[in-house]
């Protein structure tokens, strides 16, 4: 049990696993962007998405150019501007629904034509 | 002499508080504002030329004074637009026409447009159309002046077309603009053409007499004639256009439609001896660089001046008589300049020319007014509902027959001293032209009488209501006028104004003299005989001549002709092909070019749905079939 534990510890995760986490974590947003119908999931699957090529930056940078920082302050900055982003879509859909009493994404096609 | 400035910019500045003020004062103060102005640079006008004639002297020669000149626009070192003010004896002269008939007409105006609707817009007009004409005989080069022509034309389109519910009125200021307006594209290319050789727009450089100015134009010559001749002959052709010469009169007769005062100050006085007025300007030029157009002139100027003299006589409606005796009158203006040489005797033609534009333009306006006021008095145009009227109206009686006196030459009115020096130019010239001269002035003598008789002897007419004589602002400017018209022949006029600027004492030529006021007697006595009681002898000549007579009233079919030539040969052979082409080749183009597009589009319409999600799923795709392609590819 002990060795198990060391040995879970001792070798380091493969790279792969961390890139399958994010992966995983990328296709989830992806599959909720274009399924969701209310606007706040979709900005949720938005995030999903920014969050896994954040890890991305980071698993690429720790394993691949152990000596460097550029990839941890990417992501610091992508964090960032994703609470900036996320702040403003959701200011833009509190207006649409003082607008139109909904958020359903279907519905936002008014300047089509 | 900086004040004559004031004499041109005043009626601008009471052009433009007229033509904003339009409707917010009553008519009234309008009217006085106007002719308030006008009274102003009347007096101006008179100190000038008293000035200008008193010190402005040197050696026996009058100066070129040129108290302002600015440069309005450069465009390169030979090419500038200049502006300014030019005093001579003739722009003097003029300045002096001008503001007396133009205060004469505001002050008629007053009465004879009361109660109109657009009674300031009309003044507003007046004081446009005085600025213009001003502008126009103070020019100190010719592209000022052609500035100035085109403003002249412009007040007179509107004027024409004063009353523009009426459509002939309408008509009649299309046609006036058009044909000036076609006749001005010769004034443009001549200029265009004499300033290119010459290198300068300036009339104190082109008149100056220094051979130099023309060494360029030597030689060259296109088609037979030298280049000169071509310049100088397409600025004359806009000078026809105004001064309605043969064939381009046909805009004056119809301009009769504007307001009788109107016809008085543009279509009698002034604007219509525009085109004499250019002529003069550049006499020296067309006397030495091109004496063959200076002939042609001549030669227009004496046809023309028959073939209205001969219409005149034959027309009814009185201010269309009025209308050719002023075409046939500035023929003898115009050939008066053409058979002119330069210098002191040379020169009388000149001098006459002159002289005849002067007193022409006091007894024509007081004739045109005089016709204003039998209209205000029996509404009507036509001689047929006039007819003893002396009884009714004493002082346009008198008036009327002291111009017609002095249009047929009699002494002592000035009619007979300008026409008289006319006529002896016109000896000298040729004999054959003097007795042409002569026979026209005989017929006019002859119209003018037949339009008198008609009006005020005769027969009378039953009226509505008894006529009446005009009120004093209208009664006023006749008396005036009447004055100057007897006593101007007695002004030695070739003290002021001469071909070189000197001096030139004008003798009588008893020959010429004796020939022509026993001429016009004859005339007036035949006229006497035919039309002072109803007689058949009229009736009968009609029936005689049938054939000329019936010529002479639709006005020898000059006008069927343009419209021929319009509607039948231009508009069908060029205009309709031309309009047919752009319809279905270019036009047809165009709306290809839409169609096809409009097609597109609603064919690929659908796919911008406004559905984001659509949207992201076509990218996905997109995204995922080009990393498949990479991959594979690599």
């Amino acid at each position: 049990m002990g060795d198990l534990f060391i040995n879970f510890f001792s070798n380091p995760v493969p790279m792969e696993a961390y890139l399958g986490v994010s992966l995983i974590m990328f296709f989830a947003g992806v599959y909720g962007f274009l399924s969701r119908k209310s606007l706040l999931m979709i900005l949720v699957s938005i995030e999903l998405m920014l969050n896994a090529a954040d890890i991305n930056f980071v698993v690429f940078n720790r394993y691949l150019y152990p000596g460097q920082m550029e990839g941890f302050f990417f992501t610091l900055f992508a964090i960032a501007i994703a609470a900036c982003e996320t702040a403003v879509a959701i200011a833009i859909i509190i207006n649409i629904y003082r607008n139109l009493t909904s958020v359903e994404v279907g519905e936002l096609d008014e300047m089509k034509e | 002499m900086q004040y004559t400035l004031l004499i041109v910019l005043l009626p601008l500045i009471s052009f433009i508080v007229l033509g904003l003020m339009d409707s917010k004062w009553k008519p009234q103060v309008a009217g006085i504002i106007g002719a308030t102005v006008l009274g102003i640079i009347t007096l101006l006008s008179y100190i000038t030329a008293f000035e200008y004639f008193s010190f402005h002297k040197i050696n026996g020669v009058y100066e070129k004074l040129i108290p302002m000149h600015v440069e309005w626009i450069r465009f390169t070192q030979y090419l500038h637009i200049d502006l300014g003010i030019l005093l001579d004896p003739i722009s003097v002269m003029m300045l002096v026409v001008i503001t007396t008939v133009s205060l004469m007409v505001n002050i008629y105006s007053l009465s004879y447009m009361h109660g109109e609707k657009g009674f300031q817009r009309y003044y507003a007009f007046l004081s446009l159309f005085t600025f213009s004409m001003l502008g126009l005989v103070v020019a100190t080069n010719i592209f000022q002046m052609y500035l100035f022509w085109e403003l002249v034309g412009v007040s007179s389109y509107l004027l024409i077309g004063f009353y523009y519910t009426k459509p002939s009125a309408v008509a009649a200021s299309k046609k006036a603009f058009i044909v000036t307006r076609f006749a001005d594209l010769g004034f443009l290319v001549g200029i265009l053409f004499l300033s290119f050789y010459t290198k300068t727009f300036d009339f104190g450089v082109l008149t100056s007499g220094n051979a130099s100015v023309f060494a360029s134009t030597t030689g060259v010559s296109f088609m037979g004639l030298s280049v000169m001749s071509w310049a100088m002959g397409l600025i004359f052709i806009g000078g026809a256009g105004k001064s309605a010469m043969f064939p381009l009169h046909i805009w004056l007769p119809d301009a009769m439609e504007g307001p009788t005062p109107v016809s008085a100050l543009i279509h009698a006085a002034t604007m219509v001896v525009a085109g004499v007025y250019l002529v003069a300007r550049l006499f020296p030029v067309y006397e030495v660089y091109a004496p063959d157009v200076l002939h042609g002139i001549a030669y227009v100027g004496a046809f023309t001046s028959l073939f209205a003299a001969v219409i005149a006589c034959v027309q009814t409606d009185i201010k269309r008589v009025l209308a050719f005796s002023t075409i046939s009158q500035i023929g003898f203006m115009m050939v008066a300049l053409g058979v002119s040489g330069y210098g002191s005797h040379e020169g009388l033609g000149y001098m006459a020319s002159m002289f005849h534009l002067f007193t022409h333009a006091m007894f024509k306006a007081l004739l045109f007014l005089g016709a204003g006021s039998v209209i205000h008095a029996v509404h009507s145009n036509e001689m047929n509902h006039m007819g003893g009227l002396r009884k009714y109206m004493p002082i346009t009686n008198w008036t009327f027959l002291i111009a017609c006196l002095a249009i047929a030459g009699i002494p002592p009115f000035s009619g007979f001293f300008s026409k008289d020096e006319i006529l002896s130019a016109c000896y000298e010239f040729s004999p054959y032209m003097g007795g042409v001269m002569t026979f026209i002035a005989g017929l006019t003598a002859f119209y003018m009488f037949r339009l008198y008789f008609n009006i005020f002897w005769g027969k009378e007419h039953k009226h509505a209501h008894t006529p009446h004589e005009s009120p004093f602002a209208m009664a006023f400017p006749l008396v005036f006028l009447a004055c100057v018209t007897v006593v101007a022949g007695f002004i030695p006029f070739g003290h002021f104004v001469t071909s070189d600027l000197a001096n030139y004492d004008i003798h009588l030529d008893y020959t010429v003299a004796g020939i022509s006021v026993g001429v016009a007697i004859l005339s007036i006595a035949l006229a006497t005989i035919m039309y002072r009681k109803e007689s058949e002898v009229p009736k009968k000549l009609a029936t005689t001549f049938a054939g000329l007579h019936k010529a002479a009233s639709s006005r020898f079919y000059v006008d069927e002709v343009y419209i021929f030539i319009t509607k039948k040969i231009i508009f069908n052979l060029i205009s309709t092909p031309i309009a047919w082409f752009d319809r279905h080749i270019i036009d047809a183009t165009m709306d290809g070019f839409g169609g096809v597009t409009q097609w597109t589009s609603s064919r690929i319409k659908s796919f911008q749905s406004g559905q984001v999600q659509q949207y992201a799923y076509v990218f996905l795709l997109g995204t995922l079939f080009i990393a498949a392609l990479v991959y594979f590819i690599h």
